[in-house]
């Protein structure tokens, strides 16, 4: 039996994606929410959590950019001039916030201290917003003639690519919230802990309003989730049900632990960052379900844009070996940095 | 000549890879001068390797960061900008790239943290082997995107689909290590530690004029400038290897690196020249009958094709090519120069003492970048007008993208670097400059030991001025 190359493909990817949202996710909520820090030990305090892992976390997205050019090359191709300006403002609000992990120690007068500070504010949520403009855009569909993309500049933005862009951001603030609760102690956990109550509650509007609208998108997608002419497939709708249903139930889970005083029998500090993730996989598993097969929604599905067997051949046999590897030690970089961060590691040996 | 989307594509790309390479090449040489500063420690005890380390691993610090944001601009560009050329060679191209990501990018982003905040969570040991991983992986890095990279300058192992006109790979070890493979990733991994020499001797001449010597100080001249005298008769042979392949594979290139006009059995080598009304400038300094020393391994008794043997449009541009091939050899023998000069003050036991010799270190930092920039632009623009070498042309590699695009996009480039660039060689020339506390950090507990961030409750480095804190 061969394999299904593309497939396979689209899968190692997607999780590849996935990686990115979850990790790289929690540093750049963690980046937005250091607006709202009190004072500048405070703020360390909230980047010292993240510092020794931002690098590998953002790993992730080379290999979603690197990933897609190797195994779908004809999607690569279309999908980046397609985004041009968001990927623009993306790279241009990444490369700000990651040279701001280091600057902003090494300024010494205040206004430079805090351009660096806004930098790596503003770096994160930009790049976060303009994550959702091109997942919202996807989710639209991409206009494609003659195998090259077609469309406008602008295309990008739409009503529905910015509720996304807002989604994206807010998302991440959970996350974001939910790594402090379980890096920091004392005044900061506990302010940690209502940021994550209050983000939740954006987060559960956003799932609605996102799915809602993503419904009505695209004929296809409604019929995919056995929406159509206002009548309901449930011989269709039934088996994705669990989806949405447990991102609800995982929701309201994340809730009840939250609001529970912190102290004896509350839940473990580990948790809402796991129902955080949790939630966010069971959003990804319904934007899977939209989209596939496309690869380029709705013009190219993974077997039509994938890269020949031989080349897909040979990435497997080298992603098989490599994966398994990197995440072993990154795992092991992740134990170490494990546990909560003290003000006096602040700059953590 | 019209700025469409296609030139302003190959200025943005020009401009913004010739911005990252110059990181690169920094913390290759560094992560491999830090990883043998930390096993000489480990090695002897000494607590002077200990501090060049502490001390380095902080400028590395940054250097890596700026390194990192602008390399994530390069592997999203060939899809922004090079469309075409992505769809084309994706099937050939793609595994090089992806391979770099999953062999050494995640190898040395995971292990940086540790290398920078793991000091006091691990042992010895495991520091020192975190340091050469990340030391491991920029190498495993630079191998994957040469060796993508001579592909394009010598493609090998590959045949096109008829049905699609996409490459595709026939062979995969050819494709990989493909005939330019061996030369030029050698007088990359060269170009790095020399670059990265002479900045440590410029950082240790600028503490002599300064009166700030300390051992560590010593030491890093005298490695720097051992480093010097030692690699570059190397990266020479290597250069001069690259060269004779070059003109094997890519005869043009070669024709104007050398700037010879018509063919000829026996060619000069111009030290200079000049435009003139000519198309490629006869007028210049010429030492006659070179070419059999130089390339002696092109076959005997044919002409050695100069430009008039390429139709006008296979020919790349003549001046920046002619004139950065001069200046990447010029400066390499001015870093020569510096490095015998250097060893020579250390076997003489002045090296400790300001002089002559540190006043012209100082700016020599900066030839190992000239000369890796300029030698990009010989090997890049050399190249012209192909991407692929004889397979695919730069104009039909181009995204279908409007020009107004890619001009928001470049002027947005030059805005962003121009600041990080700034800020970042501000911040590595202070901590580079202001030389080794006399105590070695750690025994004054300070602050904690091997904290690269360590710069805020560091009274050094918040005084603003390193003269005032003399
Ligand atoms: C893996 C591929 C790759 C690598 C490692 C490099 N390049 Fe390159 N370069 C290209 C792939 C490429 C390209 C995609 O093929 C371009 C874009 C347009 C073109 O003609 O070739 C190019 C063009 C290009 C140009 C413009 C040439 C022109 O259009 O006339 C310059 C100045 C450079 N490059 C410089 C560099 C430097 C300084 C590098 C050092 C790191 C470098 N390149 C590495
Ligand atoms: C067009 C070609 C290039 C692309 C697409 C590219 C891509 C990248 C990317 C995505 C990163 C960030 C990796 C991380 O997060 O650690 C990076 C960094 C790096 N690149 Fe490049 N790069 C290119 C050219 C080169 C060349 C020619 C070299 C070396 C000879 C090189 C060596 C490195 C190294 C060592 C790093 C590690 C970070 C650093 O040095 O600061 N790259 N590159
Ligand atoms: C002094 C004698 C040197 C000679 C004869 C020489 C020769 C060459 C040649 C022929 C190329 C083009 C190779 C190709 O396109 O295939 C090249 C490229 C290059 N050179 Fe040099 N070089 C010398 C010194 C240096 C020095 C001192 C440095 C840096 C410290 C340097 C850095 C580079 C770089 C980064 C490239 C582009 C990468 C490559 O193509 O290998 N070169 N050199």
């Amino acid at each position: 039996m061969a394999l299904d190359l593309p497939l396979i493909w689209a899968f190692i990817l997607a999780v590849g994606v996935m990686m990115y949202v979850l990790l790289d996710g929690f540093d750049l909520g963690v980046g937005m929410l250091t607006n709202v820090a009190r004072s500048d030990e405070e703020r360390n305090l909230m980047t010292a959590t993240i510092e020794p892992v931002w690098d590998g976390n953002e790993t992730w997205l080379i290999i979603g950019g690197g990933g897609l050019f190797a195994a779908f090359p004809k999607a690569y191709a279309i999908i980046m001039p397609a985004f041009y300006l968001p990927v623009l403002i993306m790279l241009a609000a990444l490369i700000f916030r990651g040279v701001a992990f280091e600057f902003r120690h090494k300024a010494v007068r205040p206004t430079t201290r805090k351009f660096w500070n806004g930098a790596f504010f503003g770096g994160s949520a930009t790049a976060a917003f303009a994550q959702g403009l091109m997942l919202g855009a996807m989710i639209q569909g991409i206009t494609v003639e003659g195998g090259a993309f077609a469309g406008g500049a602008f295309d990008w933005l739409t009503p529905f690519s910015v509720l996304v862009g807002v989604s994206v951001i807010i998302g991440y603030i959970l996350l974001g919230a939910c790594w402090l609760v379980l890096k920091t102690e004392g005044d900061l956990y506990l302010r940690a802990r209502n940021w994550a109550r209050i983000a939740l509650v954006g987060v559960a509007i956003c799932f609605l309003a996102v799915s809602l609208a993503t419904l009505s998108i695209d004929a296809s997608i409604g019929d995919r989730w056995g929406f159509s002419m206002a009548h309901i497939d449930f011989a269709r709708l039934l088996p994705l049900a669990p989806v949405p249903v447990v991102g609800m139930v995982l929701c309201a889970w994340l809730w009840r632990d939250l609001s529970m005083t912190p102290g004896q029998n509350a839940a473990p500090d580990w948790r809402p960052y796991l129902l955080a993730v949790g939630i966010f996989i069971s959003g990804y598993f319904g934007v899977g379900i939209s989209l596939y097969p496309y690869i380029v929604p709705f013009e190219y599905t993974v077997w039509d844009a994938a890269a020949r067997d031989n080349a897909l051949g040979l990435l497997l046999v080298g992603a098989a070996i490599m994966l398994p590897i990197i995440l072993v030690y990154t795992a092991f970089v992740y134990r170490l940095f494990w546990g909560k961060v003290k003000p006096g590691d602040g700059y953590h040996a | 000549m019209e700025f469409d989307a296609l030139l302003l594509s190959r200025i943005q790309f020009g401009f913004v890879i010739a911005f990252h390479i110059m990181f690169p090449a920094f913390t290759i040489g560094l992560a491999a001068f830090l990883a043998v500063c930390e096993g000489l420690w480990l090695k002897t005890g000494h607590e002077t390797f200990k501090r060049l380390y502490l001390h380095w691993v902080k400028i590395f610090a940054l250097a890596f960061a700026m390194g990192v944001v602008t390399g994530i601009v390069m592997s999203y560009q060939f899809g922004t900008n090079w469309s075409v050329f992505s769809e084309i060679t994706g099937s050939v191209m793609g595994p090089m790239l992806a391979f770099e990501v999953l062999t050494a990018f995640f190898l040395e982003a995971t292990f940086l943290g540790v290398m920078l905040f793991g000091w006091n969570k691990v042992g010895r040991k495991l520091h020192f082997a975190a340091t050469c991983a990340v030391a491991i992986g920029t190498t495993l890095s630079a191998f994957w995107i040469i060796s993508a990279n001579s592909w394009m300058q010598t493609p090998t192992g590959f045949a096109v689909d008829p049905a699609t006109g996409n490459f595709y790979a026939t062979n995969w070890i050819e494709v990989i290590f493909n005939p330019s493979l061996p030369t030029r990733l050698g007088h990359m991994l060269l170009a790095a530690y020399i670059t990265t020499a002479a900045v440590v001797l410029a950082a240790g001449a600028w503490q002599v004029i300064r009166g700030r010597l300390t051992e560590p100080t010593r030491w890093q001249m005298r490695m720097a400038a051992g480093t010097l005298t030692l690699l570059l008769p190397i990266q020479i042979l290597v250069g001069h290897q690259s060269g004779e392949i070059a003109h094997e594979y890519q005869p043009a290139k070669i024709a104007v690196a050398e700037g010879w006009c018509e063919s000829a059995p026996v060619q000069g080598t111009m030290l200079i020249a000049w435009p003139s009304d000519t198309e490629c400038g006869h007028s210049g300094i010429t030492i006659p009958g070179t070419s059999p020393y130089l390339f002696a391994s092109a076959p005997k008794g044919e002409d050695l094709k100069g430009l008039d043997a390429f139709a006008r449009e296979d020919r790349p541009p003549l001046w920046l090519v002619f004139y950065s091939f001069r200046i990447m050899v010029g400066a390499g023998l001015g870093m020569l120069g510096l490095g015998v000069w250097g060893c020579v003050l250390w076997w003489r036991k002045r090296l400790d003492h300001p002089g002559l010799f540190h006043w012209l270190a100082v700016p020599g930092g900066m030839l190992g970048f000239i000369a890796v920039i300029t030698g990009w632009i010989v090997a890049e623009v050399g190249r012209q007008p192909y991407t692929v070498y004889g397979a695919l042309r730069t104009v039909d590699s181009v995204s279908p993208i409007s020009a107004g695009q890619v001009a928001t996009s470049l002027l947005v480039f030059m805005v962003t670097y121009a600041i990080i660039f700034t800020a970042g060689t501000v911040y590595m020339a202070r901590i580079a400059t202001r030389g080794f506390d006399d105590d070695p950090p750690g025994q004054k507990d300070r602050r904690a030991p091997g904290s690269p961030l360590g710069a805020v409750d560091d009274p050094a480095e918040t005084s603003d001025d390193i003269v005032a804190v003399e």
